[in-house]
């Protein structure tokens, strides 16, 4: 199962990274959704897998008493899945205003921050 | 090791420092008259010395200290000899005067107290560098001195010529400190000695290490930054934009015989090779006659004595470097001297700029009624200066050509050097000391009078001490020049030389000197003249250099700048996933940590099904060539992930999975409406294969690494810690929930903070217009 998983999560990387390579704010945008996927599945991969067992203990028990799959990871990704999704919607809002304000969404002729052209530091002391 | 008695030595190094944190409160309730009360701290670290002078004379030593960092072997430690002892007394002796000088010379500046603090703080840094044993506590002493040297010279920091003058001095004399920190380093490694006292025991140790002459260049490199040596002579005469109470203490008494010292001190252990005996006395030669003759060049007084400074250090080099006992003892004499008269001078030079309003000396003429106790002090300085009987400079003149003159070619050029510069030295100095005072009356700028005590104190103290000090020379040899010298050579030695006159070779020379030197005063203008015309001719000098390696620099690192951060964000991600990917796989490979080949999974059915339909959603988001296409394709790929939570025991994630990404589709689908996705991949065909190769590249790794970290045996205990825990302590039996709400509920604060301030800013993206009225009704509605 994990090797299978391995794959998948390369696989995963591999589109979100050619995605992101793009200039185009769209294709970037869709690269970082599937980008935190990937993630969320190395973590979870990393803590092996086990299937159909939820961490959840018996009622009449006080602890589990067979194998259940791991809790830790899935905790760790609870949290990561959401503020993914955070950050998802502030870069997608982010590049929709970019977009309207210098009206192209082609991180090469979005150059506010860096001009193409900056004059040399002053040479005095 | 530290003994008891000791710490009251310790107090001595520290107390400058304390002086220096309560100056500016003593000068905001006394004024300028402060400096009678700060005077009392180098005043008394002087009496502390001079407490040890009897036993040092005696041939004993002092070394002690506290451990420092113990782990690694250093000491923050002292060592108490004839050189260190009597450097500690130039240093707060002039130290006192000058603290005088200073209220006086800034009397009413608005930053008086500041000064006080700066020049202190350089007080003890420097009384630390001549006392420090442990090289790193030589080493954090020789950097302390060029920070405060540096703030000194940039005291006046609204004129760019001091702020310029700072930087290039602590820029050279800081590379010189790595140099030195490098060769001291090295001198440590190759013969486990930390310390100039146990190197100074072991003698031949480092003459016979293997890389004795990288390691005598390395320190060479820090002590003749510091010192000025030709061709890194350049700092100094523009260190003169200080106020002058720094150019008499900084950069004449103290401050640039620090390398001077380093030399001496391994002169004992470095010296008596043939690379000592040639590259000291060259670079000192050199430094010597260039020094004069720039020197000759000048009229403002202050860069006049500034270049005899230059010169005076060349010969101290020159001298230490000569190899003969008699040399190290001229030297120990010149330096003792040099600091007494040409720190009388720098005052002298500063009286007449402060009373008179100039310091040009072809604008200066006839002030010697108006300043007489100035003009005395001047011409006291400029007798030792010169080397006449009966002061010190004469008897350390005589010394000079007794020490160089052995017969033979070398001593001869050697001599002749030492001739030339001291002649060129006697006609500089004379002429700071008498032109501006003798001769008809010119007008300045000021009305000049005798200025207030503090500013006449210290040369008048100086200038006589340059003549008692030779009177009483049977005293002075014993306490002062005797002991040091023995630190110098590394033995027992007895200096004779008194202020009688015999007759022999050095007296000659010394007549041919005085003779050279008074036809040389008497053609100064003539001299100044053609030396103006041939450095105009030269035209390139290392302090034009200094400006163009550092505009040089400049030049450099924004051209790289604007390479490495071209602005283009394809560039930083395919810069970034090209590192990630050999981060990632050369460790791989270097320290074969590849992964076993695995089993061909065993999957159920449904389960290749997900796989399957998330390689479908992926595919399809790739290829998708319209808007709703892409966002129902992502959609695909993230339902298709929650699924595979669902499957393998992960509800919650499953839930959480499914909600975040039907929320995604539905603000992609708001949002995208306004974007444009472009028809066809607007990539050329090569950059194309190229991102497919780094992606494909990344991908296979990440995938690689994540399989190597499966195969590896699990550490459970964390989660064990949580099975076990959660119902017992916490009450849950949602193992996950536990974790999120309670084990690591902090974390979750944290994230729900993170959600919020997402939500604000979307919020203020939203709503701000940031300068666009016109936009704003548009889209506001």
């Amino acid at each position: 199962m994990e090797t299978a998983l391995s794959a998948t999560v390369g696989i995963f990387f591999a589109v979100a990274i050619y995605l992101m390579l793009s200039k185009h704010i769209i294709r970037i945008l869709l690269g970082v959704a599937i980008f935190g996927n990937a993630v969320n599945l190395t973590i979870f991969t990393a803590g092996r897998v086990m299937r159909e067992v939820p961490p959840i203990i018996p009622e009449a028990l006080i602890a589990p008493d067979a194998a259940t799959a791991n809790p830790l990871p899935q905790a760790l990704i609870l949290t990561a899945i959401v503020i993914s999704f955070s950050f998802f919607a502030f870069l997608l809002v982010l590049a929709f205003r970019a977009y309207q304000e210098l009206g192209s969404d082609d991180t090469d002729t979005m150059r506010v921050a860096e001009p193409e052209s900056e004059d040399l530091p002053p040479l005095g002391y | 090791m530290a003994a008891d008695g000791h710490w009251l030595t310790f107090l001595v190094l520290m107390l400058p420092f304390a002086g220096a944190a309560v100056a500016p409160f003593l000068v905001r309730s006394f004024g300028h008259n402060a400096a009678w009360l700060l005077a009392l701290i180098p005043a008394f670290m002087f009496y502390h010395f001079t407490g040890f002078l009897s036993s040092v004379a005696n041939g004993e030593t002092v070394a002690a200290g506290y451990s420092w960092i113990p782990s690694l072997g250093v000491d923050f430690s002292w060592y108490i000899d004839g050189l260190s002892l009597t450097f500690a007394l130039l240093i707060t002796g002039i130290g006192a005067l000058i603290v005088l000088y200073s209220g006086g010379y800034l009397k009413g500046h608005p930053h008086l107290g500041r000064f006080f603090s700066f020049i202190l703080m350089f007080m003890g840094a420097m009384q630390g560098l001549v006392l420090a044993d442990g090289f790193l506590t030589l080493f954090v002493f020789w950097e302390l001195t060029s920070i405060t040297s540096f703030l000194l010279i940039g005291f006046d920091h609204v004129r760019e010529a001091s702020r310029r003058a700072a930087l290039q001095a602590l820029i050279v004399t800081g590379l010189g400190g790595l140099s030195l920190l490098a060769g001291l380093l090295l001198i440590w490694n190759m013969t486990g000695l930390g310390s100039m006292s146990a190197l100074l025991e072991a003698e031949g140790a480092l003459r016979e290490a293997p890389l004795y002459l990288a390691a005598l260049l390395l320190v060479l490199g820090g002590a003749f930054t510091k010192s000025a040596q030709f061709p890194f002579h350049f700092w100094l005469p523009n260190a003169m934009e200080a106020p002058t109470p720094v150019s008499a203490y900084l950069h004449s008494a103290t401050m640039v015989k620090a390398g001077v010292y380093l030399v001496m001190r391994l002169n004992p252990v470095m010296g008596d090779t043939v690379a000592w005996e040639t590259i000291l006395p060259v670079f000192g030669g050199t430094t010597l006659i260039v020094g004069t003759l720039l020197a000759v060049r000048q009229t403002d007084l202050k860069l006049m004595l500034a270049y005899t400074t230059v010169s005076s250090l060349g010969l101290l080099i020159m001298l230490t470097g000569f190899g003969s006992e008699k040399a190290a003892e001229a030297a120990v004499l010149y330096l003792v001297a040099h600091s007494m008269f040409k720190g009388a001078l720098f005052m002298v030079a500063g009286g007449i700029d402060h009373e008179t309003g100039t310091r040009d000396i072809t604008k200066l003429g006839g002030i010697g009624r108006a300043m007489p106790i100035t003009f005395a002090a001047a011409v006291l300085a400029a007798i030792s200066m010169g080397g006449l009987p009966p002061f010190f400079g004469f008897l350390a003149k005589e010394e000079i050509y007794a020490g160089l003159w052995q017969g033979s070619g070398w001593s001869g050029l050697i001599t002749l050097v030492a001739i030339v510069g001291n002649a060129l030295m006697f006609a500089v100095g004379f002429a700071v000391a008498l032109k501006p005072f003798t001769g008809p009356k010119v007008e300045t700028p000021k009305h000049a009078h005798e200025g207030p005590i503090l500013l006449w104190l210290g040369p008048l103290v100086l200038g006589l001490g340059g003549l008692l000090t030779a009177l009483a020379s049977p005293l002075s040899h014993r306490f002062i020049s005797n002991p040091m010298a023995s630190a110098v050579v590394g033995e027992p030695v007895e200096i004779s030389i008194s202020v009688v006159p015999h007759v022999g070779l050095p007296l000659l020379l010394s007549v041919m000197t005085i003779a050279l030197g008074i036809t040389a005063y008497l053609a100064l203008a003539r001299g100044r003249e053609i030396m103006a015309g041939t450095l105009r001719t030269i035209g390139w000098g290392p302090d034009l250099g200094f400006d163009q390696a550092i505009g040089g620099t400049v030049r450099i690192s924004s051209t790289v700048t604007r390479v490495v951060q071209s602005g283009r964000l394809d560039y930083y991600m395919t810069a970034t996933f090209i590192a990630l990917a050999l981060a990632l796989f050369v460790p791989m490979i270097l320290f074969g940590e590849l992964p076993a080949l695995p089993d061909f999974p065993s999957l159920r059915f449904y389960e290749w099904t997900v796989l399957a339909i998330a390689f479908i959603g992926l595919g399809a988001v790739l290829h998708a060539r319209d808007r709703l296409t892409a966002i129902v394709s992502l959609g695909i790929q993230g339902f298709a992930v929650a699924l595979l939570f669902m499957l393998l025991g992960a509800p919650d994630l499953s839930f959480t999975q499914f909600m975040v990404e039907t929320l995604s589709v539905v603000i992609l689908a708001l949002v995208m409406t306004r974007l444009r996705l472009s028809p066809t991949d607007h990539r050329p065909t090569g950059e194309k294969a190229g991102d497919i190769a780094i992606a494909a590249v990344c991908g296979a790794t990440l995938g690689l690494m994540l399989l190597r970290v499966t195969q590896i045996p699990f550490d459970d205990t964390l989660s064990a810690f949580f099975a076990e825990n959660s119902r017992a302590i916490a009450h849950g039996r949602n193992i996950v929930n536990v974790i999120i709400v309670d084990f690591r509920g902090l974390d979750t604060l944290g994230e729900i903070a993170v959600v919020m301030i997402a939500g604000l800013a979307i919020l203020a993206l939203v709503r701000i217009r940031a300068g666009k009225p016109a936009d704003a009704r548009k889209g506001g509605g």
